[in-house]
């Protein structure tokens, strides 16, 4: 963590593909196998070290990859991210279903796909972890809801958020799509390329301090001979402690 | 003078524990203030709502009454918060973080043209200015933020202490006309899916025990299921063993799944990464089972095992049915 930007700092470390997008994309190319004829689009909005990004999800078997970049675009938020999207998307000339994580792993949680929603003016389902069918202009989808799950039909085009569901755990790509993926061709696209708002792409919130939290915590390890002695000690532990 | 304007959700006609936290954590911000608080109920019917809003803390209540409104529907109440918001004109809007919350926030702070924070777990005021905080990084560490304009604040749900309702406060109810039609839902929520699981619901339990990985399969949940029973508790997991489909994906802990405020969690074969840790840390007390002795989950126990769990269990389990007399 850089104590003046406030930044973390990548040092050496490689980009990887967001944990949900990955889920997402998982869902997307299962999408493509069950509907042939249909294109997956893998669009990432930043600079020039994302293709390794891309190049992933071209290994994961996505048709086709876009790189949206602008120097100008150092510290965009997640409207502003959801705003260049949707510019993207419309430049591409549109989508029946644009798939999202539904939260990223590092600073933003869960707002670019409702916005990129908003700014599509398309339908959005949130926190989906199953698309059960897309026919006629309609997905069903299964989503998470408090204290189980909805199925939930949903208008195309739409903006689906995914999450993690025993059905979507992204697959490992094959030796000879990671090989061909090397070579594919990354579409770039920069500020001049697309029709955006300046006023979107200022953020609202200003970043005041970042910290680290301390963890305190001091645990008592357990002692004994075996698993059983162990147990024993434990189980005394929890009832002197008053936990059971 | 700052409006600050509360989305006061509801459930089969009453307000839900989120919107509570959210009116409490609205009626600390206006005190700190010196503002108003205002909050929006969306309901077919609206009455019951507004007064248990004013109770928990409200001076005004909004309340967009349709007959249309009898159910959760996103787009519906998207355009019925927008309604409320053009009419209360806030400076800060407060959102449950519940489900719907976290899908109403980001679309509302776009119709509204207002910033937006997310998971937002601690709200302070210094001279005047509102700082908010909210994990980031997984939890590994916290942001403190400001707005330079309106902003819609999604709360982090568990964090903010929950407004106790007062009888015989007053408040001001003021209706909002709200014009959609059904078309205006271009999602719907056909068919609802209420997990019954064993009794016990994970966000109440008061023990959890909860698998990782280190489980192994579906077998070994069958164990940490029978010693939740005969702890009066309920079992959860973490994301790789509902990945690894061991069990249901509405079992999941941490970040993306349940936030849960047990007296007591038993962590078994579970490493303790920071985005499971986000689901803990109202847990009071954590017990980790673990053969890594170097697992981050220690870090976060106060009492630890290190071993194999499969070694551990059987005993553990007998024991402490023998102390609780079953
Ligand atoms: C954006 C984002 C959100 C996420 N949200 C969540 C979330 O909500 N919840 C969540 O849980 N994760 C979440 N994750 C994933 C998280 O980062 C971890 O990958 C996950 O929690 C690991 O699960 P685990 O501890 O079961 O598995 P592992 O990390 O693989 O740990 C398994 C543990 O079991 C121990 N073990 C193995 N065998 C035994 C045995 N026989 N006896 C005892 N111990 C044993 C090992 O020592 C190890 O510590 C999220 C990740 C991202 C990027």
């Amino acid at each position: 963590m850089d104590p003046a930007t406030k930044r973390p700092v990548q040092g050496s470390a490689k980009l990887v593909m967001d944990s949900y997008a990955e889920y997402a994309l998982e869902v997307a190319i299962q999408l493509k196998e069950k509907h042939p004829g249909s294109k997956v689009v893998a669009i990432c909005v930043g600079d020039k070290p994302t293709d390794d990004v891309l190049r992933r999800a071209y290994a994961l078997t996505a048709d086709e990859a876009v790189r949206v970049w602008d120097p100008a675009w150092a510290d965009l938020d997640s409207q502003a991210v959801a705003h260049i999207l949707a510019r993207t998307i419309q430049k591409l000339g549109g989508a029946d279903l644009v798939l999202t994580g539904r939260e990223a792993g590092d600073i933003e949680r869960g707002v670019v796909g409702p916005t990129l929603a908003e700014e599509l003016g398309c339908a959005c389902a949130t926190i989906v972890a199953r698309v059960e069918a897309v026919e006629g202009g309609t997905a069903v989808v299964r989503r998470e809801v408090d204290g189980g799950y909805a199925l939930v039909s949903t208008r195309l085009p739409a903006v689906l958020t995914i999450t993690n569901d025993e059905t979507n755990v992204p697959r490992l790509p094959k030796v000879k799509d990671l090989m061909m993926a090397a070579r594919k061709p990354i579409t770039t696209l920069g500020a001049a390329d697309l029709d955006l708002d300046p006023a979107r792409l200022a953020s609202p919130l200003e970043l005041v301090d970042l910290y680290i939290p301390v963890q305190e915590g001091q645990c008592e390890i357990i002692e004994g001979d075996d698993g059983p002695a162990k147990a024993a000690a434990l189980a005394r532990r929890l009832h002197e402690l008053k936990l059971v | 003078m700052q409006n600050v304007l509360v989305y006061a959700g509801a459930d089969q006609g009453a307000l839900t524990k989120s919107a509570r936290e959210a009116l409490g954590a609205g009626r600390r911000l206006a005190d700190a203030l010196g503002a108003t608080l205002a909050a929006v109920v969306v309901a077919a019917d609206t009455d019951a709502l507004a007064q248990e809003a004013i109770a928990c803390g409200a001076d005004r209540v909004y309340a967009v009454a349709n007959p249309i409104l009898s159910e959760y529907q996103p787009d519906l109440w998207v355009a019925a918060l927008e309604a409320a918001a053009r009419a209360a004109s806030p400076d800060v809007v407060l959102i449950t973080g519940d489900t719907a919350g976290k899908e109403l926030a980001p679309r509302l702070a776009f119709r509204l043209r207002a910033g937006i924070l997310t998971e937002v777990s601690a709200v302070a005021v210094e001279g005047g200015t509102v700082r908010w905080t909210r994990p980031v990084y997984g939890g590994k560490a916290m942001a403190v933020y400001t707005a330079k304009g309106p902003v819609v604040i999604g709360l982090r749900a568990r964090m903010h202490d929950p407004a106790a309702p007062a009888e015989g406060r007053r408040g001001e109810v003021v209706r909002v006309e709200l014009s959609v039609s059904p078309e205006l839902a271009a999602t719907r929520i056909v068919e609802k899916i209420q997990q019954a699981l064993g009794g016990v619901r994970l966000e109440d339990a008061r023990i959890i025990v909860a698998g990782g990985r280190g489980i192994g399969g579906p077998e070994g949940f069958k164990d940490l299921e029978a010693l939740a029973r005969d702890l009066g508790g309920a079992v959860g997991a973490s994301r790789a063993a509902c990945d690894a489909g061991w069990v249901s994906a509405s079992l999941q802990i941490g970040q993306t799944g349940a936030t849960v405020a047990p007296d007591l969690y038993i962590a078994i074969g579970i490493s303790g990464a920071s985005q499971h840790l986000a689901g803990i840390t109202g847990a009071k007390t954590v017990i980790a089972i673990n053969k890594d002795p170097d697992a981050p989950i220690f870090k976060r126990a106060t009492l630890g095992v290190v071993a194999d769990y499969k070694t551990v269990l059987p005993h553990l389990h007998a024991e402490l049915k023998r102390i609780l007399g079953k």
